[in-house]
């Protein structure tokens, strides 16, 4: 891990109106389910803000942050003045990724917490369990994001088509899907710790150890890329 | 004292070749890398800075590939023609964090000492958004110098720079010569060029088109044939007259009117033309050089 590098993408992070919007996402969410533990207090209500917030807040916030720390310099080729350095390039991208993991915690992981005690102080073991199995995703996100950021200037977009239409729409619609959704193993880290949050059925052990491969591959994946970095002209 | 060698290095992209075959050796002094713009000058700078891979041939420095060789950035710096995104940090920001990613025991000090060398200190603590763009230019030449290094590699760095600035950076990179770094800078105007570098090194279209001191290159470039259009009230009269002129090449009629004519020793037509115009009793209306531009001046060179 490098100082300087958590320092400047911290900054790159909070400095951007990106920042803005990684604070709203989580915002929203709270003040969702505010709302709803005013409006209602059964099950659905309930379920259906957690779901959005694991589903959807969740992957957003890892894929902004992300994108955040590396996207732009990648993009416009003044990561140049950060790798003209006799830095390693791994650790490059742990400094990276150690930033936009930190925001993808407190922004992504946290307020699921939050979420589940606001819609129900009874059952503090059914939101600690939302918040762990967001923290599980969000690593692995984060990373593959990451990794994504590293490779291509349209993340985001490739990023979003992940989410809404591999996890989402197919992960819906095809069994087979959770094998290779991320969003499913946080899920199943989550229904290990409180029955109360449904699992998707790929075991829980296969849910840590995919999470810890897509965390650790891709993070490779990003110091490989970085050492391969082309600068090319204008011309 | 470092020595960056290309052993008949090339680059292409798919079936675009951007350099093609360049064998040069980078010396201590300052050399000037000297092309138009799409000649492949900042694709030679990105092989030398270890910024992209050689397609064939070797990029070294001190007979270690750059390519993949973190190492090499403590020997080398870098000023990239890429702008500066960093517009959230000071001047003082930026500069120091390079002094740290290099490792450097006293970061501060070494910050300082850049910022003083480029004339940076009093703007330092303002934010780089704020900056012109010969600030801009000078805080990431501050950053390139910031870890002392032997080899320093400047993409087109007088671009944008107001005649001032430019006539500083100018000193401080001959400074640098003198003082036995490698330093190597690309620029597009030969008068630039042979201002501040001894060696010229010129490309066109990705080929090594010509290289040695400037006093050789300015010479290959000042005696080529120009041509030019004489706009007068006898066009024959002139062609005439023009033709037993030893500095004169060769002459033609224009359709439209007027007089073409190569010259091989323009200092000699210059004197001679109005000579030789009064001497037969022809008036001059106009005189226009045809292809005084850069490009022709490369082309020329490039087809020997």
């Amino acid at each position: 891990m490098n100082t300087t590098i958590l320092r400047l993408s911290a900054q790159a992070l909070l400095g951007r109106r990106r920042g803005v919007v990684l604070v709203l996402i989580p915002a929203v969410l709270v003040v969702l389910a505010v709302v709803v533990s005013i409006l209602t207090d059964d099950e659905i209500g309930y379920e259906s803000v957690a779901n959005l917030g694991f589903t959807l807040a969740l992957p957003l916030v890892a894929l902004l942050a992300a994108t955040a720390v590396l996207g732009p310099e990648v993009d416009d080729g003044s990561i140049v003045y950060l790798l003209s350095k006799p830095v390693s390039r791994h650790v490059i991208a742990r400094s990276k990724y150690a930033v936009a993991w930190a925001a993808t915690m407190v922004l992504g992981a946290l307020p699921l917490l939050v979420v589940g005690l606001v819609l129900d102080a009874s059952e503090p073991r059914q939101a600690l369990a939302w918040g762990l199995g967001a923290a599980v995703a969000g690593t692995a996100y984060t990373a593959l994001f990451l990794g994504l950021a590293a490779v291509t200037r349209h993340a985001v977009v490739i990023g979003l088509l992940f989410v809404l239409i591999w996890e989402g729409v197919l992960g819906t619609a095809f069994a087979g899907v959770r094998w290779a959704a991320i969003g499913g193993w946080g899920r199943e880290v989550a229904g290990e710790i409180s029955p109360l949050v449904p699992v998707v059925g790929t075991g829980l052990t296969y849910a840590v150890v995919a999470a810890a491969f897509v965390s650790v591959g891709s993070l490779w994946f990003t110091g490989d890329r970085l050492r391969s970095f082309t600068l090319r002209g204008d011309e | 004292m470092s020595v960056l060698t290309l052993d008949t290095a090339s680059r292409w992209y798919g079936n675009v070749v951007a350099v093609n075959g360049i064998s040069m050796s980078v010396r201590p002094g300052v050399t000037g890398l000297l092309g138009p713009n799409g000649a492949g000058k900042t694709t030679l700078i990105a092989l030398m800075a270890g910024f992209l891979a050689p397609s064939a041939g070797t990029v070294t420095l001190d007979g270690e590939p750059v390519w993949r060789h973190t190492d090499a950035y403590r020997t080398i710096g870098l000023v990239p023609e890429r702008e500066l995104s960093f517009g959230y940090l000071t001047g003082r920001q930026f500069v120091r964090a390079n002094a740290e990613l290099h490792g450097l025991v006293e970061p501060g000090a070494s910050t300082e000492r850049a910022l003083a060398t480029v004339e940076m200190v009093e703007p330092a603590e303002r934010r780089i958004g704020t900056y012109s763009k010969g600030m801009r230019q000078r805080v990431k030449l501050a950053s390139a110098l910031v870890h002392d290094p032997a080899v320093l590699l400047l993409d087109e760095p007088f671009n944008g720079v107001d005649p001032r600035q430019r006539l500083h950076l100018m000193t401080l990179l001959r400074q640098m010569g003198v003082e036995g770094r490698t330093v190597l800078f690309s620029s597009h105007i030969l008068e630039e060029v042979e201002q501040v570098a001894r060696q010229i090194e010129v490309v066109v279209s990705g080929r090594h088109a010509a290289s040695g001191d400037f006093g050789q290159i300015r010479r290959l470039m000042t005696d080529r044939p120009v041509q030019y259009v004489v706009v007068c009230d006898d066009d024959r009269g002139l062609a005439g007259a023009l033709i037993a002129e030893p500095s004169v090449v060769a002459v033609s009629l224009r359709r439209g009117g007027g007089v073409e004519v190569s010259v091989s020793d323009f200092g000699s037509f210059a004197v001679r033309l109005p000579v030789v115009a009064r001497g037969h009793g022809i008036r001059i209306l106009e005189l226009t050089p045809t292809d005084e531009s850069l490009e022709s001046v490369f082309a020329y060179l490039v087809g020997g």
